[in-house]
């Protein structure tokens, strides 16, 4: 009984010393982020990595998922006779809630992952002390470039899943099943708010984006330095990124929608 | 000429959690001379040139390099100091996403802002001294291990350092490019009026290199000399080592409870 109290209280104090390691890390990460803005091609390089990696899946799930959204929701929707609010409905499921969470989901799993296997590897291999020996910061010169690559790279990666998601949607509402072209495209114009709906969506992607960019980069870095700690903080990369995006989103959402 | 040696090291100990590794090393690095450091593997050599470039911390005792304690250096001032090093590590440890070319590069274009015409000169300039200059545009994955320590080489004394370490650079070489980079270690420090510290197995190779040898043995210093008063020595440690006996006082085993004891437990 004491041995399993003394494993539990092990258990958390290791958890939160990590959080806290995190935590000076994040800070790190902005002190030292100078070089990724001076050399901005050092971050596009990464923004073009996660972003490019990322692109086939992204658009592929995003017209699946708006595919969908059009088939389940034409079925709600003309019960109610109101199947011309396809449209809202289709933009609005993916603005404000599918395409950050969705997208950051995915990004996640491979953007993030590979981010992680990375700095990990490099880590392994010497290369980030050789560095070091070198006179130049690993964290100014590999963490952040990354880290910022990410932040950047997700905002464009869930408006692409959306868009995707809205041409999926019409695709089967208005080319299949014959919703009016009309209505589909004015409604949800008129309905669809750019602050309410669109922005909010971003400020979301975006959360997801360093959310995700952090965990990734600190599982990297923090990883065991031998094959099973990079692949260990690989998958630990996936976990713990996706439980925190869906626990921030029901708090951003909670903040953004209250009341509306 | 500065007379006081570039490296003194003073009675350095060290341990990783409560395992000693290195206790009681006095050692000097005379300014202009090559250095080797030699012992069996796991004995603490690459910890040793790890606290010499400040990545550890001694335990107690300290490093002096060019007059500064290591270990006492604002990170400022451990980054001016690490400019002014080259190492080698011992498994290269080149930059897997950069081709040959950026890696020799790298150092040039972090810390000058020599124009690219004058980097591309000099890198191949590098390259060509160790004999891979046809090989710039090859990616590290397509080298041999080799031919990576051969670049990792080249990229360690590119900004011309003034102390220069090896970790094993003959490990996994060729008879000839093993002679040719051990002339080459010898050139380079002569003619950049640099100070060099090879870390090695390769005990004939560093005879016909270096000024001074030590013998480092479960973490202390056993034995000490020139080359030709290492070649003639009768120290057990040293006369093992040379001529490459397994019996002797070197220990070959990572230290345990003695094998019969072990085979009696598992009997038991
Ligand atoms: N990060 C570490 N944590 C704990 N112990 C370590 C660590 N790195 C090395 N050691 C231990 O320190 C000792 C010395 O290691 P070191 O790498 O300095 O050996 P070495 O002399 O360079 O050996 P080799 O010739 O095989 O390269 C080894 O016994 C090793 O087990
Ligand atoms: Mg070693």
């Amino acid at each position: 009984m004491t041995k399993l109290l003394a494993n539990l209280g092990h258990q958390v104090t290791s958890r939160l010393w990590r959080l806290g390691f995190a935590s000076r890390f994040f800070l790190a990460i902005f002190l030292y982020s100078g070089t990724s803005f001076r050399r901005l091609q050092l971050t596009l390089r990464e923004v073009f990595f996660s972003g490019v990696m990322s692109l086939i899946i992204i658009m592929v799930s995003g017209l699946f998922v708006g595919m969908v959204l059009g088939l389940q929701g034409y079925d709600t929707l003309q019960r109610y006779g109101s199947a011309e609010a396809l449209g809202i409905l289709v933009a609005l499921s993916l603005v404000r809630e599918l395409g950050p969470v969705v997208a950051a989901l995915l990004f996640a799993s491979r953007a993030g992952s590979a981010i992680t296997a990375e700095i990990g590897l490099m880590k392994a291999t010497e290369q980030l002390s050789a560095m070091e020996m070198m006179a130049v910061n690993p964290i100014a010169r590999v963490v952040a470039p990354r880290f910022w690559g990410g932040v950047i790279s997700m905002p464009l990666l869930a408006a692409l899943f959306s868009a995707m998601g809205i041409f999926g949607g019409y695709l089967v509402g208005v080319v299949l099943i014959g919703v009016d072209e009309g209505s589909f495209w004015s409604q949800m114009q008129a309905t669809v708010d750019f602050r309410e709906d669109i922005v909010n969506g971003i400020i979301k992607s975006f959360v997801f984006g360093v959310i995700v960019s952090w965990v990734a980069v600190f599982e990297g870095y923090d990883a065991e330095p031998t094959a099973e700690g990079v692949s260990g903080a690989t998958t630990r990369t996936v976990v713990t990124s996706s439980l925190a995006i869906l626990a921030a989103d029901f708090v951003l959402t909670a903040l953004m929608f209250r009341g509306v | 000429m500065n007379q006081e040696p570039l490296v003194q090291i003073r009675d350095l100990n060290f341990s990783y959690d409560s395992r000693k590794i290195l206790s009681g090393i006095n050692l000097t690095i005379p300014r202009g001379k090559v250095v080797a450091i030699m012992g069996s593997s796991g004995c603490g050599k690459t910890t040793l040139l790890r606290l010499i470039g400040g990545q550890l911390k001694p335990s107690s005792g300290e490093v002096k390099v060019n007059g500064q304690v290591v270990h006492e250096l604002s990170p400022e001032a451990l980054y001016a100091m690490r400019r002014r090093t080259g190492m080698l590590f011992q498994f290269g440890a080149l930059f897997t996403d950069m081709s040959v070319f950026d890696n020799v590069a790298f150092q040039m274009r972090e810390h000058t802002d020599l124009p690219e015409e004058l980097i591309h000169d000099l890198v191949m300039m590098k390259l060509h001294a160790v004999g891979l200059r046809g090989a710039h545009n090859l990616m590290p994955s397509e080298l041999s291990g080799g031919m990576a320590r051969r670049v990792a080489l080249a990229r360690s004394i590119s900004l011309d350092p003034m102390l220069m370490m090896y970790d094993e650079p003959f490990a996994g070489l060729d008879p000839i490019s093993l002679s040719i980079v051990g002339v080459l270690i010898r050139k380079l420090n002569d003619a950049l009026g640099a100070s060099s510290v090879v870390v090695t197995h390769d005990v004939q190779e560093s005879l016909k290199i270096v000024d001074y040898i030590y013998f480092v043995s479960a973490g202390k210093i056993v034995a000490e000399g020139t080359a030709d008063e290492i070649r003639q020595s009768k120290t057990p440690y040293v006369h093992q080592f040379v001529w490459g006996e397994a019996d002797g006082p070197v220990p070959f085993h990572y230290p345990s409870v003695p094998y019969g004891d072990e085979l009696m437990q598992a009997v038991n």
